[in-house]
């Protein structure tokens, strides 16, 4: 079997992925904007401070938390939603690029792409 | 210790701050990331664990939000990257795990090294060794995974073999501890790892080093997320800051006094290289 060519189908392919990357950061910028302005307009004028560390509160380290803060219009919850939404484009990325191998029968890539998949999915669902 | 700001004043102040970051990255291709970790800690008072949160997520905005027009280019090889991803998300897992039980002081140590290395790939003048045509035999590695690719230059498609792939692959595995870490992205480091150690040619180094960064980010992203590393009321000016300034600086770039940039931005980053190893001494971060 000779090795499969590099070049001629995954260009049209890799276009694509590019194309969901840009429209996964549109979509995460355009939801952290909505949420930033719902932030501002209810706590703009409160005294801002990061200087000593405590954690965020359970509600936005995961995911059912950032869900329900976010249905209840909380601006730090839908801040949060989107930039949840801006972690998983690359990770969507991958799984399109695994798909995009498997297709062209590339089974190397594919198994390769997978792993790293599940490497991504270890860090976001099981690692905590 | 400065004074109190508002929450308001405070956001647009970072935004602005992250905005220059992110052209300075951009045109430089040292990326917005490694400037603003010193800029919030010292600059804004912030503490390091929510600066590295929010430093994070704003390189895996930059990383995808720039790779469609790379793509567009045929410089990226997918399989090279697809591959070092192995290293790099191992890596930044277990970068983000230790990052919880190494004192804020280390971390401070540590990405101060991380930056004078940035700051001297950014003031050595020579241009980067293109090798591509270069004749070379063809390592084992890659020929076995297929790696060998081409890219287009001036006179048409020029293809290039891809050398020393287990060296490469173990670098890029400290790459990815160090993002996982420290909240960087690393792109100085898998650029190095590319261009030098894999004799892929400069061009195709650093578009796939973008395209890394953004995965090898959301491997520990996740992490960062469940220790309550990502405050949204910071990454969002952050985020947003840098979104915005560094795609105002690749649409700079065509045009721009790059080696008068790299030494500027370069002394700037060693300046901040020495301040925050200067400060992890002192015991400024707790």
């Amino acid at each position: 079997m000779s090795a499969p060519d590099v070049r001629v189908e995954p260009r049209e392919l890799e276009i694509r992925l590019g194309n969901l990357l840009r429209i996964g950061v549109t979509m995460a910028a355009g939801v952290v904007v909505t949420g930033g302005i719902i932030y501002l307009y209810r706590h703009g004028y409160e005294v801002s401070g990061y200087h000593d560390f405590r954690g965020e509160p359970a509600a936005l380290r995961t995911f059912s938390g950032i869900l329900s803060e976010s249905a209840q219009f909380h601006g730090r919850g839908i801040m949060q939603l989107g930039l949840l939404v801006l972690i998983a484009t690359p990770i969507a990325r991958v799984a399109f690029a695994a798909y995009g191998f498997a297709r062209q029968r590339d089974w190397m890539y594919a198994g390769i792409s997978t792993l790293v998949l599940l490497l991504l999915l270890y860090g976001l669902l099981v690692s905590k | 210790m400065m004074a109190a700001l508002s929450v308001l004043s405070f956001s647009l102040l970072v935004a602005a701050g992250s905005f220059a970051a992110g052209v300075a990255g951009a045109m430089t291709g040292l990326g917005g990331g490694v400037v603003l970790i010193p800029m919030l800690t010292l600059g804004f008072g912030v503490d390091i664990r929510y600066a590295m949160g929010a430093s994070l997520v704003s390189v895996i905005a930059t990383s995808s939000g720039a790779a469609a027009a790379f793509v567009r280019e045929g410089y990226t090889n997918i399989r090279v990257g697809m591959l070092l991803e192995i290293a790099t998300s191992l890596g930044a897992i277990l970068g983000a795990v230790i990052a919880v039980w190494v004192h804020p002081s280390w971390i401070a140590f540590i990405l101060g090294l991380v930056l004078l290395h940035a700051a001297y790939t950014s003031l050595r003048s020579n241009s980067p060794a293109d090798l591509a045509g270069e004749i070379a035999a063809r390592d084992r590695f890659s020929r076995a995974l297929h790696l060998d690719g081409t890219y287009p230059t001036a006179n048409g498609m020029v293809a290039y073999h891809v050398q020393s792939v287990p060296a490469g692959f173990a670098l890029m595995g400290v790459a990815g501890i160090l993002s996982g870490l420290l909240g960087i992205g690393s792109g100085v480091i898998k650029v190095l790892a590319m261009d030098r150690v894999m004799k892929l040619p400069f061009k195709v180094s650093t578009t796939t080093s973008n395209f890394m960064i953004g995965v090898t980010a959301a491997a520990s992203a996740g992490i960062y997320l469940g220790k309550g590393y990502i405050d949204p009321g910071l990454s969002m000016p952050v985020m947003l800051g840098v979104l915005a300034g560094s795609l105002l600086g690749a649409k700079l770039l065509a045009n721009a006094p790059v080696k008068q940039l790299r030494l500027l931005f370069g002394i700037v980053i060693a300046a901040l290289a020495i301040e925050m190893i200067y400060n992890s001494l002192t015991g400024r971060f707790q």
